[in-house]
């Protein structure tokens, strides 16, 4: 399943975010929620935690979201989307994928532990991370997603001096049916996946890079340039695991597979790094550091996608 | 232990409080239970667990990882219809908090029964009801039973009271650790064709359901936010009407106890009121019986639920009575116990008020017995004659004398 099969005239025409979203301009959240809804379709029922999600959706008595839409507790997504497929299996429903589409604090902070138990009993949804690497919602505060030498609001003046969590991978250790990676720079790629995930029962885990300007300090135009540039820099690396018999396999996809296969296509981290004002500042030794660290991380991704 | 009678399929059962309440869940038909176990509730869960496993319930048990996922979990299963239940007591409760929030907000029937322990630290198993009383301010209907029997009938009712569209709220039904947690008392159970005559298919208000796209709980500015709570407060309102109702059907129908706000003691002719909650309630028949024996005119009242509080009742109770003495199994650090507080406010609109003297006792499943009580009665009385009313007295702490 390469990112090169599927065509525009394949998305469907319908929309489930609606036109008058509360989005940032440029917002690569509201681009991937987008798309994701297209790939999964009408029957689908949606769980946001507290995330840029509550806000894009709008304010009551209105909604840009035309799937049925629950908001819940900041660490209580999977939980909810565990009870919604319980509850729909105890009523009869078998037809209907339970997404939970949360945001990187949700996820990698408060919502890891719900997430767990959820992956750990093997409930039957499709959880979305949308990683835009800190709390945007409230201000740009620093996450256990956001990268190396980042400055956020609660990193101001020295940058995050802590590497991100591997969540993805955490999620390949709960042994789930189906981890992928994603950013709406790649639309195909992450069609596929969602499409993919939805056809596959139990836990599902996406996640989502999703570069945000007001955050990463860059102009509203740039979202997909500065997507491309993190998949082609390896700092979000694009792959998928999923199960083989009784084998977990991990496949690279799109340009990351391709970079696996060419190295030189790899770009280095700087030309990431100097798109987006939140690096901006950083030692040339952070860099090094931050280099270093990726270089490490896209070397054990490609050992274990050759396993 | 399970006996089945000949009597028209009736079981009468020697189980304990919890298995009161499992019964309970399983002759309501629940279709989801989400659970993470915590002494003393763990045979609550651990015999609906075995229920299902048997069949003998046709349910999703979901073993969540917590009890804010517990909660969550039954707010997402009751969101597309089904009927839900969990368990918990003391810090499992207190982790709920958000959730409970939550569950009342989104007006979804969930029952849960709470198995009332004391709060760490340190470590205490024992009863109070510190946890359920720090609970009361959210949306949530509370009743407080004083025997197994109760458990069991008020969970059944609780699913008629709160799926009724006009109330539309949760319910956690208190008992108390150890003391009915882990007590064996007969419990009769009517035949299932019967409950579920008497206690149909959850009907939800609103549904979260593809083909009629809502969107819940999104942002709401201070221009509603107001009015949505005030829905909240009109459905706990009519609770006070409703609730006696669904309790005069049940008992009807089955002969068991029905719902009600107030059980009252020989308080006909009284002077003197005790008032208290729970197990208290029942262990102060002794007391009474044993001061009226000794020519003091002195009634009981059980209060049974706290929310909505039974204002009404209480007021009631109240008239003609000299003097009041309230018996807390609770403290609120800084004012005294919640019964006691309440009573006083609903008292506050009288023109002629019973002198009170409250009393804090059996924190932490310190025993209190109908001695205790008679205690602190003819204490109360002695410094009321005096024409003084104390407020919060600590009753049998070490080293420290009533005066």
């Amino acid at each position: 399943m390469s990112s090169g099969r599927l065509t525009v005239k394949d998305l469907s025409r319908e929309e489930y975010l609606l036109p008058g979203h509360a989005a940032c301009a440029g917002c690569g959240a509201a681009i991937a929620l987008k798309l994701t809804l297209k790939a999964l379709g009408r029957r689908t029922i949606m769980v946001v935690p507290a995330c840029c999600t509550s806000i894009i959706q709008g304010p009551w008595p209105k909604t840009a979201v035309a799937v049925p839409l629950m908001n819940i507790m900041f660490e209580a997504a999977a939980a909810c989307a565990s009870g919604i497929a319980a509850g729909l299996k105890a009523k009869g429903i078998e037809d209907i994928t339970v997404l939970a589409w949360a945001g990187d604090g949700g996820t990698y902070d408060i919502g890891i532990q719900a997430l767990s138990g959820a992956a750990e009993r093997g409930d039957d949804i499709l959880y979305i991370c949308y990683n835009n690497q800190a709390y945007m919602n409230t201000g740009i505060q620093r996450s256990g997603a956001t990268p190396y030498g980042a400055r956020t609001t609660t990193t101001p003046i020295l940058g995050k001096r802590e590497h991100q969590k591997n969540m993805p991978m955490i999620m390949v250790a709960h042994g789930i049916s189906y981890v992928a990676t994603a950013t709406p720079a790649y639309p195909f790629d992450l069609v596929e996946k969602v499409r993919k995930a939805r056809d596959i029962e139990g836990t599902r885990y996406i996640e989502i890079l999703a570069p945000c300007p007001p955050g990463w300090r860059f102009p509203a135009n740039k979202t997909i340039e500065v997507g491309k540039l993190a998949v082609m820099s390896c700092a979000f690396p694009l792959w998928e695991c999923f199960w083989e018999g009784n084998r977990q396999v991990i496949r690279l996809t799109g340009p990351s597979a391709r970079i696996a296969k060419v190295p030189k296509l790899k770009k280095p981290v700087e030309q990431y790094l100097a798109l987006q004002g939140r690096f901006a500042g950083m030692s040339e030794e952070d860099v090094k550091a931050l280099q270093e660290w990726i270089d490490r991380s896209w070397e054990h991704l490609v050992k274990m996608a050759e396993l | 232990m399970t006996v089945v009678l000949a009597e028209k399929g009736w079981r009468s059962l020697m189980v304990t409080g919890n298995h009161a309440a499992a019964w309970a869940v399983r002759v309501a038909r629940v279709q989801v239970i989400a659970a993470y176990p915590i002494t003393p509730q763990t045979t609550i869960v651990e015999k609906i667990a075995e229920f299902v496993e048997k069949g003998e319930l046709k349910a999703h048990y979901i073993r969540v990882e917590s009890e804010h996922s517990a909660m969550t979990a039954c707010i997402g299963a009751s969101a597309v219809g089904a009927r839900t239940f969990t368990a918990t007591s003391a810090h499992g409760l207190a982790l709920m908090h958000e959730c409970l929030w939550w569950a009342a907000g989104a007006r979804l029937p969930i029952v849960m029964a709470v198995v009332n322990r004391a709060m760490g630290p340190g470590w205490n198993i024992w009863t109070d009801y510190g946890d359920t009383m720090a609970q009361r301010d959210l949306g949530w209907i509370q009743v407080y039973c004083s025997d197994n029997q109760e458990v069991f009938d008020s969970i059944i009712q609780a699913y008629k009271l709160c799926e009724d569209h006009r109330v539309m709220l949760p319910c956690m039904v208190d008992l108390e650790a150890f003391i009915l947690s882990h007590t064996y008392m007969p419990v009769r159970v009517p035949p299932q064709d019967e409950v579920d005559d008497w206690l149909p298919p959850y009907e939800p208000a609103w549904v979260l359901d593809p083909e009629e796209p809502i969107t819940h709980g999104n942002l709401v500015f201070p221009a509603h936010y107001m009015e949505f709570r005030y829905l909240v407060k009109e459905a706990m309102d009519r609770v006070k009407e409703l609730l006696p109702k669904v309790g005069e059907d049940y008992r009807r129908r089955f002969g068991l106890t029905g719902l009600d706000f107030v059980e009252t003691y020989r308080c006909e002719d009284a002077e003197l009121l005790l008032l208290t909650m729970g197990t208290m309630g029942v262990e102060a028949r002794i007391t009474v019986d044993r001061l009226r024996e000794r020519g003091l005119r002195v009634g009981l009242a059980r209060v049974r639920v706290f929310r909505p509080f039974p204002v009404e009742y209480v007021r009631r109770l109240a008239e003609g009575v000299e003097q009041m003495v309230i018996i807390d199994r609770h403290i609120s650090y800084g004012a005294e116990g919640a019964l006691a507080m309440e009573t006083k406010w609903a008292l506050c609109a009288l023109e002629e008020r019973p002198l009170i003297t409250s009393f804090v006792a059996g924190i932490g499943g310190r025993d209190v017995t109908y001695k205790d009580m008679e205690r602190m009665v003819l204490k109360a009385r002695e410094w009321m004659e005096r024409g003084e009313a104390r407020e919060g007295v600590w009753y049998g702490v070490k080293g420290l004398e009533l005066g």
